[in-house]
Parts: structure tokens; sequence; C-alpha cells
């Protein structure tokens, strides 16, 4: 199972991308590998402000829809529009182009509640 | 059953493109048998058993007083005085006691369920692949037949639920998993794949085959779910035939409408809000990707004036409303060659 040295982790199966002030957010292998075929994504607003683990997005698979938590507080800027066409790159890229919306991180973020890979990976075993 | 072995949606292509085997081992069987097993069977159930020679079968219903579906099922004549019923894996204990319950004159009726495993083949492939592992042709459609393959006797019935020719085959249950392997070993060649409970629910779902406990209840008559064609108003009483009878008179107050969402959505799923024309109409009571048409499908209970193919509703979805349109069944329509 593919867990990335450079991500945080949520307990709720969310990694998170440090970048300059901004986070980039999506799902894990092993999250996607249970949804299986996923069918829809429904995208934050832009503009959102969240909190951590608040409820921010919804990604729907054949059998079931899946709430997605935010892993950090944060506003969100961008959101993966290409995911509207081609929601299955969740499926086949989750750490790469199935990337789900860019949150402005808060200043003074601690990350204490995500884990890192190995704690991560240890998790799903 | 799992809900899938590689994917749902690759499940359900290869049913549509080549062959999938599922294993339906949970359905309950039941024998009946003597000299009034007819008699008895026309009046529990809705279909017309007296028009079944041996080796034919047919879809029927089994009603309660009140005209509501106990289970729907496929009944097949084995002999001049046998039968042998499939029925739901979720109402074999239900069915069983009713039946049980309303037996008369000079009938035995067996619980089979446990003694037997099912397969079920289906897809393009199904027929050429089955008839070179049994080693004979199938029977024609809703026929049943025996075939032995190395001294295990299986059941063949030319039914399915996927909308795709193919047979299930209903077998002792000590040889269900050595069968099952053989199958597959079998049917690779034909490109055979194990199917499972989820791309099973996008096969029917498509085709518009009602799943009791979703689209069938105790509340809800045959009629209400479009299905008239498998009832037998004429063939003398039987249980729920009065409230038929009246319902076919005065009209039903609500029906089984298949709807197709019109632009891109989340699924639909059981129990979403239908509005049309801005008013709550109903509720839907079945949703899911159709795989082969890319869009969102389902069945609801809808007025009959909002149940007309072609009328624009809208579904509510987590919230938020969705165009769809009612259409005719099937929802997927196989493509001329």
């Amino acid at each position: 199972m593919n867990v990335p040295e450079d991500l945080k982790y949520a307990e709720s199966h969310e990694w998170l991308r440090v970048e300059n002030g901004y986070g980039v957010v999506g799902i894990t292998d092993h999250a996607q590998a249970e949804l299986t075929d996923i069918v829809y994504v429904e995208v934050p607003k832009i503009g959102t402000v969240v909190e951590a683990k608040q409820t921010i997005a919804v990604v729907e698979s054949v059998k079931a829809a899946s709430d997605i938590y935010s892993p950090v507080a944060g506003e969100v800027v961008e959101v993966n529009t290409t995911l509207e066409a081609d929601p299955a790159l969740v499926n086949n890229d989750p750490f790469g182009a199935g990337w789900i919306f860019k949150l402005k991180l808060v200043d003074g973020e601690t990350y204490d509640g995500l884990l890192d890979a190995a704690g991560y990976a240890a998790k799903i075993g | 059953m799992p809900v899938f072995y590689s994917s749902i949606l690759d499940e359900h292509q290869t049913v549509r493109s080549a062959a999938g085997v599922f294993d339906i081992s949970h359905m309950g069987e039941v024998t009946i048998s003597g000299p009034d097993a007819e008699a008895f069977l026309n009046r529990v159930l809705t279909n017309n058993i007296a028009k079944l020679a041996p080796g034919q079968g047919q879809y029927t219903l089994m009603l309660n007083e009140n005209g509501g579906v106990i289970d729907d099922l496929i009944a097949y004549r084995t002999g001049p005085e046998t039968y042998f019923l499939v029925i739901n894996a979720s109402m074999i204990a239900e069915d069983v006691a009713w039946l049980e319950s309303e037996t008369e004159g000079d009938v035995v009726l067996e619980n089979k369920s446990d003694d037997y495993a099912a397969l079920a083949v289906q897809g393009p492939a199904s027929v050429t692949l089955l008839e070179t592992f049994l080693g004979g042709n199938l029977p024609p459609k809703n026929g049943i037949a025996d075939f032995v393959v190395r001294e295990t006797t299986i059941k063949v019935a030319r039914t399915g639920y996927t909308g795709e020719d193919g047979a299930e085959l209903f077998l002792p249950a000590t040889d269900g998993p050595r069968i099952w392997r053989e199958l597959l070993d079998f049917g690779t060649a034909y490109g055979l794949k194990p199917a499972g409970l989820g791309a099973r629910d996008t096969l029917r779902l498509e085709m518009c085959f009602p799943l009791n406990g979703s689209d069938l209840g105790p509340e809800i008559t045959p009629l209400e779910a479009g299905l008239s064609f498998f009832v037998d108003l004429n063939k003398g009483d039987f249980i729920g035939r009065d409230v038929l009878a009246r319902q076919k008179a005065g009209g039903v107050a609500r029906k089984l409408a298949p709807f197709r969402m019109t632009s891109k959505s989340p699924p639909p799923r059981s129990h979403y809000p239908v509005f049309a024309g801005g008013t709550a109409a109903g509720e839907t009571c079945s949703g899911g990707l159709s795989p082969s048409l890319g869009a969102g499908i389902g069945m609801a209970y809808l007025p009959p004036a909002v149940a007309v193919p072609g009328t624009q509703i809208e579904i509510d979805i987590r919230g938020k409303k969705f165009p769809a349109i009612v259409e005719k069944k099937p929802l997927y329509k196989k493509p001329k060659p």
C-alpha cells in the first residue's frame, strides 16, 4: 500500500501536503482501494472556511457516499475541477492528479492531530 | 457473495460483454409435490401455474390478503405433480411459514434451501460456455432441466436477473465450491469472471427488475409495481385477487417509474425525495449509477400522472435537487448488432 513519506495523514484517511503556507488535500491509496470505483466527487466551494475534522467534501463510489474531513483548519482557495469529468483520478492517482482541494493554512498550525507516514502505515496495517 | 471481487464497474461490464458468475447460494429452494400441488400453488401465487408443462418455469408473486407482495420468485414445474420454487434469501423463513400455513389437500412441501448451492452464469458468452461445460443444449428461456456432470446432478434453469442470456444452476451444497472453481477455470477462455452483489444490483436496476424489500413489499401490489403481466386475474381465485381486481377497475394510486438523471449528479439512491413541478411527488425506492448508461438511474413510486415517460422530475440528493426524466422500462436496452 502506497504511503508517501512527505505527507501528513488524518486518521480518517485524508492526506495533507504542506507547501508554503498552503495545504493540498486528498484521500489515501488505502481509502480509494476500500471505496473502489469513485463516480462522483462533491468538491467544496472556494472561500469555505473550515476547522480541522469538519466535513468538507463528499466522495461517492458506486456503493455509497463517504464524507471527507478537512485534516486541518483553513480556507479553501482552489479545488480540483478535473474530478468532475474524471472522478476515477481519485482511484488511479490518489496522491497526485486525484487531489481534491487546496487550503490556505492558519498561522501557527502545529498539525498535532495528524500522523506521519510511519504512523499512518502502522494504522492501516 | 461479496459486494465485488475486482470492481463493481468491471464486473458489470464483463457480464454485459462476456460472462460473469454469481454465487447465489443464499437463495432459497422449496419443493412442492402431490396431486393437489397445482391447485395449491395457483391459490397462493399470482401467475397461472397450470400453463407450465414439465420443464417450464415462470416469474410469479406470493401475495398477502391485502394484495401486497410477500415475495417475488420463479416457479418451475419439474414433473406432472412436482414443482421447484426459487425464493429470495431474506424471505426464506417467512415464505416457508406462509406456504405451510396455506397448504390444503394432498401436498408435500419441503424447504431444501440448505441442501442447495446455486450459481448464476450470465452474459452473451454464457450459453456457449455452459453448453460446452455441461455437455448439452440448455433448455429454452425459462426452462429447467437436469444435467449430470461427473456424477453431480445440476438443475439448470434458463433464467437470470441481469437482462443477459444465461442460466442459474442449482446443485448439491457440498458440490458448490468445487463446481464454482471448475466453472471459473473452464470459463477463463470465454472471459468469465466472478461477479458480486454490487454488480448484481447495477445490472438488475438497468433492467428495472424489482428488488423485494426495496421496490416491492407487503404494502405494494404487483399492479402498482407494473407487474400485471405476471398476474392472471382470470385463472380463478388466489390470495390477494380481490384487491387487485378492484385496483384494475379503479386504477392504481401510484406507479413504479424508472428514471434517469439528466445532468451530472451524485448517484441517486433509495429514499431520496422526488419532486415534479416543484411539488413533492414521492420517494425513490432504488437508485445508483448505471455503468452502461454512464448516468444515475433509479425507480420511484409516483402518482400515475407523473409516472408518464418523458415527465421531468427532480431528485433531492442530500439537500440539492438534480434534474431527471421518467423513462419506459428497461432503462438499458441491448444495442442491436
